[in-house]
């Protein structure tokens, strides 16, 4: 996916000169002809010209599209005294047939061929078979997304013709759905032909199948009603599942980016109790550290650009981390056992890094670019995901995994759990709890950071970044209880869903709003969350 | 009983309180409105609403102190209670400007009529009139608290989960009042007020006059705060704050404590509101910031929580120093303000009218006070997660 | 089980398990009025989660509860349950540490408990003269003034016991009442207790076999919560699975 563009690029080329390269034996062939056939223009009748457009559709050469398409628009003139034909667009003249610029010989008079609609119809069919035929899957594929919108009668045996050669299965589908549109506008088709095209319709002409058949609908003979009837409700229902699941889609994403957000958060609340305010500048560092890599990545090694985010992953992480270790030596250590006022000191700091960050980056909105392999977009089924989204999604799943992994896995992770447990038992087991303090405060720091690369893609990279998702990240905690991580999650997740889930009915701001109240009124059921910590140690 | 209960309430520190700020009230106007500019004793008008406005933010510290240092509910969200007592006055004042406004609509305010509202919604009614809008202003923050606390305290929700809630209340408001289809004029809030009570807002005797009141509230807030912390309830509220089961236990309800200090709290805020409004001529939804209500916070444990006097001064202090900040270094402000947080929590917990008693009580002899919590590891803000059931011993 | 009414205290077939750890396992206690029961055990034997199932912190799984023959206690919370007159002296000494003992006996002393009754009380002479009186008992008349928490751990016992005194409950729940007290405190706090027991109903529960012997009452000897032998304390003791859970050989 990687050369995506570049193929795009070739593509557009290859279009724009009419020149592709796989179809150089059948141009060169009818090559005099289609000359003779061009020159003829230039003193035919309107009638002739009907003729001679037809004669040029009948080569099925692809060389012929860029006199059509300029006889189509108005661009061919013939040199009065010369008699050549020519295309004249933006005061420079082409050749119609090689497309290669001409120099203008001195002033000497063009006078335009003139068209009319009738044959400007024709030039469209003409050109639609043309391309239908083309040996490019693109090309045919868009010839034949047009003629669905055109859904002229007259295209009917190109598309049959066409249909009966293709080989590619989507490209077929798609002149399939251009035909069956066309047979059920055409008053004189058969009601068999007609009631095959329904279902033909309703599965392969995409969003507009239902306008297609509520028009057809209108004109339709009174035996069709039902069946077009029937198509189109089964269009909406399906059109109605999609909606839910891009709105899970969307929901699972807002999800895994509270995740990240909250993933951190909830592990120095877990162990150590405390709700670390500066949390969310963790976040914004993490973000900044993108930035600061890209810049030096743009300045003295543009190829490694696609790498940046990877490169800047594990030094937000060290970052972040280094800073979190930092504070909690420096600050929270000296308030153990007062929450309270932890919560207020951390929320200094917090003031204190988004002004040290305005002060040296300055206040505004940084320019964080995404690599190419996180732009653009793919259609999945009715879904359309953007591919930035994706990885986020992928991304927080990793992070979600690997934490698992460390908390289960490593000896840090089972001291941690250990000290989350009962604090003072651990202490007494002769685990060092400040040295777990610093290193759960260092790795929820780090985490933090990486949940600022992810989303310096998505979000504006400003100091106020962080401030953006601390409430939220705090409602995923206390949502889902802390000292276990899927709590977390499930709480990441259900927001992010009730959210999407929510402002198609009430707008993003009363969904949010609507979230919060509904997070008070849960904790009244819940006063420690979904997945609480039970024990004694825990109680009062 | 009820005046019994005052007379104790005013121990000499309160009174000495109370009387200092009848002085203020009379002598700052007093020196505004009757020493002509020039003489040495002429306070200038802005020196008369800059520190009507430290006191209206004294009396919302005060609030806060009530719930946090007396009872152990630290609240980051009474700048929510603040704003709505502010905003209840604010359409007082909205409904005085009448057809003086922009648009010269008699009965809808501008912003209104901007967005094309044929007439004023239901809960715009009624606020034409003073003593309603005051009715408004005690019971809009009071029943919110009332409503909020009692679901909270009633399932018990404690320590740092009660904070997060507090705020996420706030920010939901937040969100709420910048729309504009709520009808409190959205982003722009309520401004351009003209009068008030048929005073022009701007006169120099109008703003004394707010400011005397603004005075004159706070010494009652203080009567009412040292008239409940020296109550037996005070003391029941300290004992909730450091050992809240065990308060349960002797067959106290602690929710209704809870309630009863919080609702009190919150009144008392919007009533700050309500004095801030016309002072400053204008209340918007950025009242309701979390990061206010935080700072609210901070001014309280400046001053020294778990006293009166304490966040009095600590709001006055703090926010003397940022107007100084903000006017001659505005970058350095969020750096002193942040500084402040962590400077007094690790090394001025008990605030500096806390530390300095406790330097005069080492210096007089051993006599005790119970109002200040002490650091026996047994204070209210004992860790949620790993901590033991009951208070650890001193020893 | 036996006739509920006139008991002051009735547990049938209590259960309560934490995380699939049974505490308690189909326990039955009764109690009568001005009676004391003492209660001895192994660690972690259930007692101390007794109490907290009488007194509401803990909700049990299973069983009945109930106070004067007709309270059903299951249903009420921590502070209607010390309203209907029952009080309890923790395991760990829990006193108000940032008050002066004078204040921790006020907050305990029997008044209305509301807020506004709460807000406008003021002590009278009678008041005055209990505490001093409570104070006496528990030898900390010359500490009134002092912070709660600058006493020593047995003083600190002596206290919660004055508090449980001031609250003149109907029903006394003991935990480990002389744990950190000399040995003439221990036989003066069994003198104090025997007497409060000659109007209302105690449980003690104990480690100190001397201090139960001291009781001279009915005891009851609770294993893996439920119990295990139940008579005088010469009868139980020599029960040979007491002696083999508890006792030792
Ligand atoms: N809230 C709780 N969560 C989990 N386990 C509990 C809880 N409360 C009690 N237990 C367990 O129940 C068992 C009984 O405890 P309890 O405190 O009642 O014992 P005890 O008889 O009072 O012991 P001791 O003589 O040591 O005081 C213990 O194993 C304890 O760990
Ligand atoms: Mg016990």
């Amino acid at each position: 996916m990687r050369f995506r563009p570049l193929q795009l690029l070739m593509l557009a080329l290859a279009l724009a000169c009419g020149l592709l390269a796989t179809a150089p034996s059948r141009a060169q062939d009818g090559g005099a002809d289609i000359g003779a056939l061009v020159r003829a223009m230039g003193e035919a009748s309107l009638r002739e010209l009907q003729a001679i457009v037809s004669d040029l559709a009948a080569t099925g050469d692809p060389s012929v599209t860029p006199s059509l398409e300029a006889l189509a628009a108005g661009n061919l003139y013939v040199n009065d005294e010369t008699g050549a034909v020519v295309i004249m667009q933006r005061n420079r003249m082409y050749d119609p047939v090689s497309e290669e610029e001409i120099a203008p010989v001195g002033d000497t008079d063009l006078s335009r061929i003139r068209v009319n609609n009738s044959l400007r119809r024709d030039i469209g069919t003409a050109l639609g078979g043309l391309t239908l035929m083309s040996p490019n899957t693109a090309t045919r594929m868009s010839a034949a997304r047009s003629m669905l919108a055109a859904r002229s009668p007259d295209n009917l045996p190109l598309l049959e013709e066409a249909i009966a050669e293709e080989t590619d299965d989507a490209v077929r589908r798609m002149m399939n759905a251009a035909r069956a549109v066309t047979i059920l506008g055409m008053p004189d088709a058969s009601l068999e032909e007609k009631r095959a095209a329904i279902p033909v319709v309703a599965q392969s002409a995409g969003r507009e199948a239902a306008t297609i058949l509520n028009a057809a609908l209108s004109t339709a003979p009174e035996e069709l009603r039902p069946s077009i009837e029937a198509s189109i409700a089964g269009i909406e229902r399906d059109r109605a599942v999609w909606g839910a699941a891009q709105n899970v889609w969307f929901g699972i994403s807002l999800g895994s980016v509270l995740l990240l957000a909250a993933i951190g958060l909830a592990i120095t609340f877990g162990v150590m109790g405390v709700i670390n305010m500066a949390h969310g500048e963790m976040v914004m560092l993490g973000a900044y550290t993108t930035f600061v890599v890209q810049e030096v990545i743009r300045q003295s090694a543009p190829g490694l650009f696609d790498y940046s985010l990877a490169i800047a992953l594990p030094l937000a992480f060290l970052v972040t981390a280094l800073v979190g270790i930092c504070i909690e030596r420096g600050v929270i250590r000296l308030l153990y056992g007062r929450p309270l006022e932890t919560l207020l000191a951390t929320w200094g700091i917090s003031l204190i890094l988004q002004q040290a960050v305005r002060s040296i980056f300055g206040p505004t909105n940084k320019m964080v670019s995404n690599p190419s392999w996180m732009s653009g977009a793919f259609e999945l089924g009715g879904l359309t995901i953007t591919w930035s989204r994706l990885w986020i999604v992928v991304f927080a799943i990793v992070v979600f995994v690997a934490l698992l992994l460390v908390l289960k896995r490593t000896a840090l992770g089972l001291q941690m759990r250990a000290v989350t447990q009962n604090r003072r038992m651990a202490s007494a087991m002769g685990i060092r709890t400040p040295f777990v303090d610093a290193m759960t405060f260092g790795l929820g720091s780090g985490i933090a950071g990486l949940a600022g690369v992810a989303l310096s893609q998505i979000d504006n990279v400003s100091p106020n970044l962080g401030q953006g998702y601390i409430i939220d990240s705090f409602m995923v905690v206390v949502f889902g209880g802390v000292g276990n991580l899927w709590g977390t999650l499930v709480g990441a997740m259900t927001l992010g869903i009730a959210n999407k889930f929510l402002e198609p009915y009430a707008g993003a701001v009363l969904a949010k709003i609507l979230i919060l109240v509904l997070i008070i009124l849960f904790i009244q059921r819940r006063p420690r969350g979904l997945f609480a910590l039970k024990g004694r140690a825990v109680e009062q | 009983m009820i005046t019994q209960a005052i007379l104790r309430a005013l121990d000499k520190k309160a009174i000495w309180l109370v009387g200092i700020l009848l002085v203020i009230a009379i002598a700052i106007p007093a020196g505004n409105l009757l020493i002509p500019p020039g003489q040495p004793f002429h306070v200038p008008a802005y020196i008369v609403t800059l520190f009507g406005k430290y006191l209206c933010y004294a009396i919302l510290a005060l609030a806060l102190d009530l719930v946090w240092g007396y009872c152990g509910i630290l609240s980051l969200g009474h700048g929510a209670f603040f704003a709505l007592g502010g905003y209840a006055m604010g359409m007082y004042l909205m409904r005085q400007i009448g057809d003086r406004g922009v648009y010269a609509n008699p009965t809808l305010p501008d912003f209104m009529v901007f967005l094309n509202w044929r007439e004023l919604p239901w809960y715009w009614q009624g606020f034409d009139q003073f003593w309603f809008a005051m009715i408004m202003v005690v019971l809009v923050p009071g029943i919110l608290a009332f409503v909020f606390g009692f679901l909270a305290f009633r399932s018990r929700v404690t320590g740092v989960y009660l904070s997060i809630m507090t705020q996420a209340m706030t920010f939901a408001l937040l969100l709420a009042f910048f729309r504009n289809d709520m009808g409190f004029g959205g982003n722009n809030g309520l401004t351009d007020f003209k009068e008030i009570l048929g005073f022009p807002i701007q006169a120099a005797s109008t703003r004394s006059a707010l400011f005397a009141a603004t005075a004159v509230t706070l010494a009652l807030s203080v009567i009412v705060c040292s008239m409940i912390v020296n109550s037996k309830l005070g003391k029941v509220m300290a004992a909730i704050r450091d050992a809240e089961s065990r308060t349960r236990f002797l067959g106290y309800r602690v929710e209704y404590v809870k309630l009863f200090a919080f609702t009190v709290s919150a009144i008392m805020a919007g009533i700050a509101g309500a004095l801030y409004v016309p002072q400053v001529g204008i209340i918007n939804p950025g009242e309701f910031e979390p990061a206010n209500s935080i700072e609210v916070v901070i001014w309280t444990a400046v001053g020294g929580r778990g006293t009166i006097v304490g966040p009095i001064i600590g709001a006055v202090l703090v926010n003397m120093g940022k107007s100084y900040f903000t006017g001659a270094l505005p970058d350095l402000w969020l750096f002193a303000l942040g500084g402040l947080f962590i400077f007094v929590t690790i090394f001025l917990p008990k605030g500096i009218v806390g530390t300095f008693a406790q330097w005069w009580r080492q210096a007089r002899g051993p006599r005790r006070d119970n109002t200040t919590p002490r650091d026996t590891g047994a204070s209210a803000d004992r860790p949620l997660v790993a901590a033991d059931p009951q208070p650890k011993p001193a020893e | 089980m036996a006739d509920k009414t006139d008991t002051m205290l009735y547990l049938d077939g209590v259960s309560v398990s934490f995380d699939g750890f049974r505490a308690l396992n189909g326990l039955s206690i009764i109690v009568y009025p001005a009676e004391m029961l003492a209660i001895i055990g192994p660690n972690g034997a259930g007692k101390t989660t007794m109490m907290d199932i009488i007194t509401g912190k803990t909700r049990p799984d299973d069983g009945e509860v109930l106070f004067d023959g007709r309270t059903d206690l299951t249903q009420l919370d921590e502070a209607a349950i010390a309203n209907l007159g029952i009080g309890r002296k923790f395991q760990k000494p829990t006193v108000f540490e940032n008050q002066t003992v004078w204040d921790n006996l006020e907050l305990a002393l029997k008044k209305p408990r509301n807020v506004l009754a709460t807000l406008f009380y003021a002590m009278d002479a009678s008041d005055r003269a209990r505490l001093d009186e409570i104070l006496e008992t528990v030898r900390l008349t010359a500490r009134k003034n002092d912070l709660a928490a600058d006493l020593s751990h047995g003083q600190k016992q002596w206290l919660e016991i004055g508090m449980l005194l001031a609250q003149d409950p109907k029903l006394l729940l003991v935990d480990e009442p002389v744990a950190g007290m000399t040995d003439s405190e221990t036989v003066e706090t069994a003198k104090l207790l025997k007497d409060i027991a000659r109007t209302r109903s105690v449980v003690v529960v104990e480690h100190d076999m001397s201090f139960v012997r001291d009781l001279d009452t009915r005891v009851m000897c609770l294993a893996e919560g439920s119990v295990l032998a139940e008579g005088s304390l010469d009868q139980v003791s020599a029960n040979p699975k007491v002696i083999e859970s508890y006792l030792g050989r």
